[in-house]
């Protein structure tokens, strides 16, 4: 730190605010807020853990909590974004190993992760809500 | 640093800064550290989605007897390590990017250790105290 020139005025790029948003671009900011929403949904998971840790009594307020209406629709939530945040990581991996920086492949895996995203929470849910009959 | 106006130049070339890692003596920790865990709980959420959704309205006993499995209790904690890894870098990365004063993203980042820390360490005793003490 002590090395670098900081009061060396520099012309600053346009940013956020200036541009169109793109698909790209707004996929790439929904794999972050995914990512903060995953973060605290977190404490979700180990409030079931806890639970079932602590007391039938427990594990009940949390089942019925989680088979309400509302926790149904944060659980549905939970698992578009960890689904959605998990395709963007392989979305990353891809560009990592130097594939996928074309405009036209990046277009197509921004795609793929939001139609994979939707179609694979179905699936989970379907099966899901079938095995609980 | 080609600014004249600067008559403090530094005195170490930007190789010998890149190799040298800077005072903090790391350089690409996070980003790799971040990639190996991603790596890890991609393939630990696939079992961990299986096994909430074989889970899906059980009763307590139910519940408690697959988390005590030995199988099903070392998936969990390797996933709790695995993802509050990850959230821990992942939101640092956030704050860095968005809190620029450097006391609040100071306090901002000890809290982001705090939080991941205490979320996977109630996790993974409520996974022992049901694989180990009932």
């Amino acid at each position: 730190m002590a090395d670098s020139p900081s009061r060396i005025e520099r012309p600053l790029s346009p940013h956020l605010s200036i541009y169109r948003p793109l698909f790209t671009m707004v996929m790439s900011i929904v794999h972050r807020i995914t990512g903060g929403a995953l973060y605290f949904g977190t404490v979700i998971l180990v409030w079931w853990l806890l639970a079932a840790a602590t007391s039938p009594g427990a594990y009940d307020l949390f089942s019925s909590i989680a088979g309400s209406w509302i926790g149904r629709l944060v659980l549905l939530g939970y698992t578009w974004a960890l689904i959605h945040h998990a395709l963007g990581g392989i979305r990353h991996f891809i560009w990592d190993f130097i594939h996928g920086f074309g405009a036209k492949e990046r277009e197509l895996m921004a795609k793929a992760t939001l139609a994979g995203s939707i179609v694979l929470t179905v699936v989970v849910w379907i099966i899901g809500l079938a095995l609980k009959g | 640093m080609s600014n004249p106006k600067t008559h403090h130049a530094p005195m170490r070339t930007p190789l010998g800064r890149v190799r040298g890692l800077g005072s903090a003596r790391s350089g690409t920790e996070h980003f790799f550290m971040q990639r190996v865990t991603a790596a890890a709980t991609l393939l630990l959420s696939v079992c961990f989605i299986v096994i909430v959704i074989s889970l899906a309205g059980s009763s307590y006993e139910a519940a408690k007897a697959t988390l005590g499995h030995p199988i099903v209790a070392v998936i969990i904690l390797l996933t709790l390590l695995s993802v509050t890894t990850h959230m821990r870098i992942g939101m640092q990365v956030i704050i860095e990017d968005y809190v620029h004063d450097e006391g609040k993203k100071v306090l901002c980042i000890i809290a982001n250790t705090f939080f991941t820390v205490a979320v996977g360490l109630a996790g993974a005793f409520a996974v022992l105290k049901i694989s180990l003490g009932g």
